[in-house]
């Protein structure tokens, strides 16, 4: 899920609940997210999709 | 003869009640004197004047009947009050605990018991732990004995202003993020965030329970030595630690780039007594430092909110709206986030072991600030502002999500006389060789080396 969209959506369900002062508590979770998304270690290399729809992870047959 | 024996550490005052010089009954009556002249400090929620006056009869029977137990043996001390003490109600300052009566002793507690300990009373934090200022809490702040205007810290807040205000020698407190050597850097203390398992967790009250540790908060390190074996159900055995030769590994980057004026200078003037005595200081790097803050949140905001879901739903409005705010935040983090943080947790404590291979232990403040002014939401560092929580949270996070064991003890302090903190972390797996190395250090680290030499 893409950080803006699950921001919006946490921002529409925390509304929803009566919670609208979290908003600006989400926004910078959302910019420690985006950290934690870039950082070089997280393990999030490119999964390479086949056209059969099953992933290539790079590492040869199974 | 000691006019304030309440005042000392515990190694002190401990011969003079084997001796029967001092009886526990004298020690318990001065600490529930200091907690009646401090009760603007707030350092306590519940009290417990009678069954420590009890406690402290019977111990002074069975040495007067030569079954002396060892140093805690009569020794008044306090429990944050987040940690289960049979018979009491565990409030975690919050109104959602009301009712909550502990039937047992936790098991660190227990251990304590048999010892000897004197227990006066339950003391404040910030509420569920969840917070480092001691600010929301259902009880009240704690205030700092420095400066009541000011934070002890948290959030075993109130633990580290008893210790500091003589209300009891030491504390046990709880350390998620640095909430055992946050406040006692705030206060001028000791205090020991063990390595990771090394103490039980069982009957204390979660927060993020894949970081959640157990310690002491002492006057001085050989008093932390003796609670952290007592807890551990060992022996403190004597350090055998020569400082000369010993080498530190100093993280520069990230760690030593924003600090408070005062701060760094106390904390340079550190460094120069323990290069003055021998020590071999050298620079480390911790290649992903600046990733630190957003691995704790996701790991610590997922957790919390794990505990606290149905008390969320059920009873909301029983906790302090910003602690409510913080936990519900947690609600929201994705699982593969938390995975993420999970992978840059392991990250940093490979590169945390690779910091320390070449060195005996790390050093480096333990707060980049001193003590901040109570309501305070952000704070002048340099050229910059930066939230308060997340100011008293940067250099000690990061331990909590590795395991090391790391110290707290006080090196100086600012012109307007508030305590700074240094900081010893130690090799993975041995909290004793921490301590070891600690005591070794301490007199350099506090400056008593230069006063005895004066």
């Amino acid at each position: 899920m893409e950080i803006t969209d699950w921001l919006q959506a946490a921002i529409a369900d925390a509304e929803r609940r009566g919670l609208a002062e979290l908003r600006p508590l989400l926004q910078n979770l959302a910019q420690a997210t985006d950290i934690l998304r870039r950082a070089d270690w997280n393990g999030d290399d490119p999964i390479r999709f086949r056209s059969d729809g099953t992933a290539d992870t790079g590492r040869g047959p199974a | 003869m000691v006019e304030t024996p309440h005042r000392l550490p515990i190694l002190e005052a401990a011969p003079l009640v084997e001796r029967r010089e001092v009886t526990a009954e004298a020690l318990v009556r001065a600490c529930l004197g200091e907690i009646s002249a401090s009760l603007a400090l707030n350092a306590f929620i519940t009290v417990l004047a009678d069954s420590a006056m009890a406690q402290a009869r019977a111990a002074d029977r069975e040495i007067a009947d030569g079954r002396y137990r060892g140093p805690l043996h009569g020794i008044p001390i306090s429990i944050k009050d987040l940690i289960d003490l049979e018979g009491v109600t565990t409030t975690a300052a919050s109104r959602v605990r009301i009712g909550h009566r502990a039937t047992h002793d936790a098991p660190v507690i227990a251990r304590l018991r048999a010892a000897g300990a004197i227990f006066v009373g339950k003391t404040n934090l910030h509420e569920f732990a969840f917070g480092v200022t001691n600010e929301d809490s259902a009880f009240g702040p704690a205030r700092n004995p420095h400066d009541p205007s000011r934070s002890p810290g948290g959030s075993s807040g109130g633990s580290a202003a008893a210790v500091a205000a003589g209300m009891s020698f030491a504390s046990i407190g709880t350390d998620t993020g640095g909430s055992i050597r946050i406040p006692a850097s705030a206060c001028g203390i000791v205090g020991l965030k063990p390595q990771i398992g090394a103490l039980s967790c069982t009957g204390v009250v979660p927060l993020s329970p894949s970081m959640d540790h157990v310690g002491p908060l002492a006057r001085t390190v050989a008093d932390a030595r003796l609670l952290f074996a007592v807890m551990a159900g060992g022996t403190a055995r004597p350090p055998r630690e020569p400082v000369d030769g010993l080498r530190l590994g100093l993280p520069r980057r990230y760690f030593l780039e924003r600090l408070d004026t005062d701060v760094r200078r106390a904390f340079e003037a550190t460094v120069e007594r323990l290069v003055r005595a021998g020590v071999t200081i050298g620079d480390v790097d911790i290649p992903h430092a600046h990733d630190i803050a957003p691995v704790y949140l996701h790991i610590s905001l997922a957790e919390a909110a794990r505990y606290h879901a149905r008390a969320l739903d059920e009873s909301p409005d029983d906790y302090t709206k910003p602690v409510r705010l913080r936990l519900e935040l947690g609600r929201y983090v994705l699982a593969e986030d938390y995975l993420r943080a999970l992978d840059g947790r392991r990250a940093l404590r490979s590169e945390v072991d690779a910091a320390l291979a070449g060195c005996d232990a790390l050093v480096l403040p333990t707060l980049p600030i001193p003590a901040p002014p109570l309501g305070a939401t952000t704070v002048q560092i340099e050229s910059g502002t930066e939230p308060v929580r997340a100011a008293l949270l940067r250099l000690t996070q990061l331990f909590n999500m590795t395991g090391h064991p790391a110290l707290s003890m006080p090196c100086g302090t600012t012109p307007a006389g508030l305590p700074c903190g240094c900081q010893i972390v130690g090799p993975h797996g041995d909290t004793i060789r921490l301590l070891d190395l600690a005591e070794a250090l301490e007199p350099h680290v506090t400056g008593r080396s230069d006063s005895a030499g004066a």
